[in-house]
C-alpha cells in the first residue's frame, strides 16, 4: 500500500496566548510539536503499513522548522518526508491547505490511502481532511478508530458520540482518524538516529506542478479571522480519593491549606 | 545544564525525559512499595533499544559511545534509578564479552541482549565482595566440559537473565590469578536461582542468588584465557563505573530539581523558604557539587572512547558522583523536612535508591584503593 500522511506542526497548546491588539496567535517561545492528532494518523498509517506491507509518505505545508516534526515521523515508521514551504502559502485557510496539500499529493505519486488526524490543536476546525478529499474526488471516512483492508475497500470503524459505526469505502480514500486506539509509539534510539540524518524533500510553490497561485495562501482563502480572543476558561477539577475517608481528608485539608485557601 | 551536548544527545535524551515521564516514574511508587521488577515497563524499554545501547549496530544494537550513553543513563536515573540498572548491567556483561571473547561468544550474548533478554555478571560471592580474588566458586576441566560448582550473591537481573557471565576459580590459592569467566546458560542442568533480596532501595531491580551444582559448560564458552578473568572484570568494571557516575549524578539531580520545587512554594514564615539563606546554600552546595560529578562522568567517558585507560578517571568519577548523590539525596530530605521524610513525596526514595552507589560496583573505599594507588605509581 502506498500511504500518505498529511501533518502539522502546531504551537503546544498549553501555553496558548492570544496577542489582544492584533488577534493572532503569541507563537515566540511556544514550543512547536507535531499536531497529537496527526501522530496518530501516522501510527494508523504505519501499521497498515506492517500489515499490507508498502510505503508511508509524510507531508506538511508550514515554515521551514516543520522539518522538525517530520523528522519526529520518519523516527516512528515514515519512510519519505515531504515538506512544502513557500511564502506564498502564508496565511492559507482551510481550503487554501487543502488544495496546496492535495496538489502535492498528486505529484508524488499514486496513492492507496491519505490518512490525517482528525483535526490540529490550533484550529481546530477538522476541515482538511475531508477537503482533500473533495480535491482528490475520492470517498473519505472520518472519525476512524481502526482500519483494514478487505477485497480491495478500506473497512473502517468509525467513533460515534453513541456507539460505533463499521463502513465500507472504495479506495483510494481519506481517513481522518481519532486518538482512540492509534496511541503512537516510542521511536527506538536508532530510529531517532536515523531521522536526524533523513533528508527531507522540500518543494516551493513553483516547484508542485499545476499549481494555480490564486487558489493558494491569502489569496486562495474564503475565510478571513474577523477577531480572535482568549475565552475564561474553567479550571479542571481535581479528584482525591485515598485508602480511606480519613486520609482523603487530610490530603484535601492539606491541598486547601498549602493554597492557602484555608 | 551547563555542559555542551551535541544535537543527537540532546534529542536521545529528551526521548528518554519523554519516556521516564509517561511510562515510568507515574508508577515508580507502586513497584518501590512491592519491590517488584516492572517487566512489562522494561519491555517498552527494550523495544526502544535502552538495553542494548552499547551493542554495535552490526548485531542489531543502538551503537552508541559511553559520552552518549552517560548521557542518557543520567536521564534514566533521573526518572528511576532500578530501571536504570536494570537496562545497563546487561551491557556491562557484553562489554567483557566484546573485549575477550570470541566472535561467536559475541554474537550469542550481543543477539540475546538486542532480544529483549537479560544476562548477568556472576563475580560478587557471599565471602567475597571488595576481594574478588577470594572467590570459591569454582571450575574444573573434565574432558571437553568445564565443570562449575559454587555460589554467587547479589547478582543484578539473576532471577531473570538467560545467560550469565560467571566468574569461577580453578584454585582457591591462586587468589586473582585463578579466576576465569564462562557464560553459562540459565537453563543450563545445575543452574539454580537463589532467594532474591529484600532491598532497602533500588527496589525495582533484581537482585538475587546464584547456584551452581556440576554445571557442564562446553569449552568454547570460556571467554578469553584461563586466569585472565580478574582483569576481564576490572576493565569491564571500568565502563560500568562511569556509568554508575552517571546514575547517580542522575539522581543527584532529582534530589536538586526536587528540592528547588519545594522550596518555592513551602512558605512557614510567609515567606517561600526558598528566601532563606539557610536553605539556599545548601541547594548552591548541590548544584556545585552535582556539576563536578557530571563533569568527571563525561570525562572519564571521553577517555575510555578514545581508547584510554580510565581506572583511576572511573573509580574517581564513581566514588564522587555516588557520594554527592548520598548528600543531595540526604539534604533533599532535609530541605522537604517532615514531607521529605514521608513516602508521598519522592525524596526518601532517593536517597533509599542513592546508598548502595557508594557499595556496588566496588564500593567507594575500594575505589579510594585504585585511586590512590594509580596516582602513587604516577
Amino acid at each position: 500500500m502506498n500511504i500518505l500522511v498529511c501533518v502539522k506542526q502546531v504551537p503546544d497548546t498549553e501555553e496558548i496566548k492570544i496577542d489582544p491588539i492584533t488577534g493572532s496567535l503569541i507563537r515566540e517561545g511556544v514550543a512547536a510539536i507535531l499536531n497529537p492528532l496527526d501522530a496518530c494518523a501516522l501510527e494508523a498509517a504505519v501499521r497498515l503499513k506492517e500489515a499490507y506491507g508498502g510505503k508511508v509518505t509524510v507531508l506538511s505545508m508550514g515554515p521551514p522548522q516543520a522539518k522538525e516534526a517530520l523528522k519526529q515521523c520518519v523516527a516512528v515508521g515514515a519512510d519519505e518526508a515531504v515538506l512544502i514551504t513557500d511564502r506564498a502559502f502564508k496565511d492559507a485557510d482551510t481550503l487554501a491547505t487543502s488544495y496546496a496539500l492535495s496538489m502535492t499529493a498528486k505529484q508524488l505519486g499514486e496513492f492507496d490511502v491519505i490518512v490525517c488526524g482528525k483535526h490540529t490543536l490550533d484550529g481546530e476546525t477538522g476541515q482538511v481532511g475531508p477537503q482533500i478529499a473533495e480535491h482528490m474526488d475520492w470517498s473519505q471516512v472520518t472519525h476512524v478508530m481502526d482500519m483494514k483492508v478487505e477485497e480491495g475497500k478500506l473497512v473502517a470503524v468509525r467513533e460515534m458520540e453513541d456507539g460505533r459505526e463499521v463502513v465500507e469505502a472504495t479506495l483510494p480514500c481519506v481517513a481522518s482518524v481519532t486518538k482512540a486506539s492509534y496511541t503512537p509509539r516510542y521511536p527506538t534510539i536508532k530510529s531517532k538516529l536515523a531521522a536526524g540524518k533523513k533528508e527531507i524533500l522540500t518543494l516551493s510553490a513553483d516547484e508542485i506542478k499545476n499549481l494555480d497561485k490564486e487558489r493558494i495562501g491569502m489569496s486562495g482563502s474564503r475565510t478571513k479571522v474577523a477577531k480572535s480572543f482568549s475565552a475564561p476558561t474553567g479550571q479542571a477539577g481535581m479528584v482525591i480519593q485515598e485508602e480511606t475517608g480519613e486520609a482523603t481528608g487530610r490530603k484535601l485539608a492539606r491541598i486547601l491549606h498549602e493554597a492557602k485557601l484555608v | 545544564m551547563a555542559i555542551i551536548l551535541t544535537e543527537e544527545q540532546k534529542e536521545l535524551k529528551a526521548l528518554i525525559k519523554e519516556f521516564m515521564e509517561n511510562e515510568v516514574i507515574p508508577y515508580a511508587q507502586e513497584y518501590d512499595e512491592r519491590g517488584e521488577f516492572p517487566e512489562e515497563i522494561l519491555k517498552k524499554a527494550h523495544e526502544m533499544g535502552l538495553g542494548c545501547m552499547n551493542i554495535e549496530e552490526e548485531f542489531g544494537g543502538s551503537g552508541l559511545d559511553n559520552e552518549t550513553m552517560a548521557v542518557l543513563i543520567e536521564e534514566m536515573a533521573y526518572g528511576e534509578a532500578g530501571v536504570s540498572t536494570s537496562l545497563t548491567v546487561s551491557g556491562l556483561a557484553y562489554e567483557c564479552v566484546r573485549d575477550f571473547g570470541s566472535q561467536e561468544q559475541k554474537k550469542l550474548i550481543a543477539e540475546a541482549i538486542v532480544a529483549g533478554k537479560y544476562v548477568s555478571f556472576a563475580l560478587t560471592e557471599a565471602d567475597a565482595g571488595s576481594n574478588a580474588g577470594a572467590a570459591r566458586c569454582s571450575y574444573a576441566l573434565d574432558g571437553d566440559e568445564y565443570v562449575i560448582n559454587g555460589s554467587k550473591a547479589f547478582i543484578t537481573n539473576a532471577s531473570y537473565a538467560d545467560y550469565h557471565l560467571v566468574f569461577a576459580t580453578k584454585d582457591p590459592a591462586l587468589g586473582v590469578r585463578g579466576l576465569s569467566a564462562f557464560i553459562v546458560a540459565n537453563d543450563t542442568p545445575g543452574v539454580s536461582r537463589g532467594k532474591k533480596e529484600n532491598k532497602m532501595g533500588l527496589r525495582l531491580s533484581n537482585t538475587s542468588d546464584l547456584h551452581f551444582d556440576n554445571v557442564r559448560v562446553s569449552k568454547d564458552m570460556l571467554v578469553g584465557k584461563e586466569g585472565l578473568g580478574f582483569k576481564m572484570a576490572m576493565t569491564s568494571l571500568d565502563v560500568g563505573r562511569i556509568l554508575i557516575g552517571a546514575a547517580a549524578t542522575g539522581i543527584a539531580q532529582r534530589a536538586l530539581d526536587e528540592s528547588v520545587k519545594y522550596a518555592k512554594q513551602r512558605s512557614p514564615f510567609g515567606q517561600p523558604i526558598a528566601t532563606h539563606q539557610a536553605v539556599q546554600f545548601i541547594i548552591a552546595d548541590m548544584a556545585i557539587e552535582i556539576e563536578a560529578a557530571r563533569l568527571l562522568t563525561k570525562n572519564a567517558a571521553i577517555l575510555k572512547d578514545k581508547g584510554m585507560r580510565i581506572s583511576k578517571e572511573a573509580a574517581i568519577a564513581k566514588s564522587f558522583s555516588s557520594d554527592v548523590a548520598m548528600k543531595a539525596t540526604t539534604d533533599a530530605v532535609q530541605i522537604l523536612g517532615g514531607y521529605g521524610y514521608s513516602k508521598e513525596y519522592p525524596v526518601e526514595k532517593l536517597m533509599r535508591d542513592a546508598k548502595v552507589y557508594q557499595i556496588f560496583e566496588g564500593t567507594n573505599q575500594i575505589q579510594r584503593i585504585v585511586i590512590s594507588g594509580a596516582v602513587l605509581k604516577e
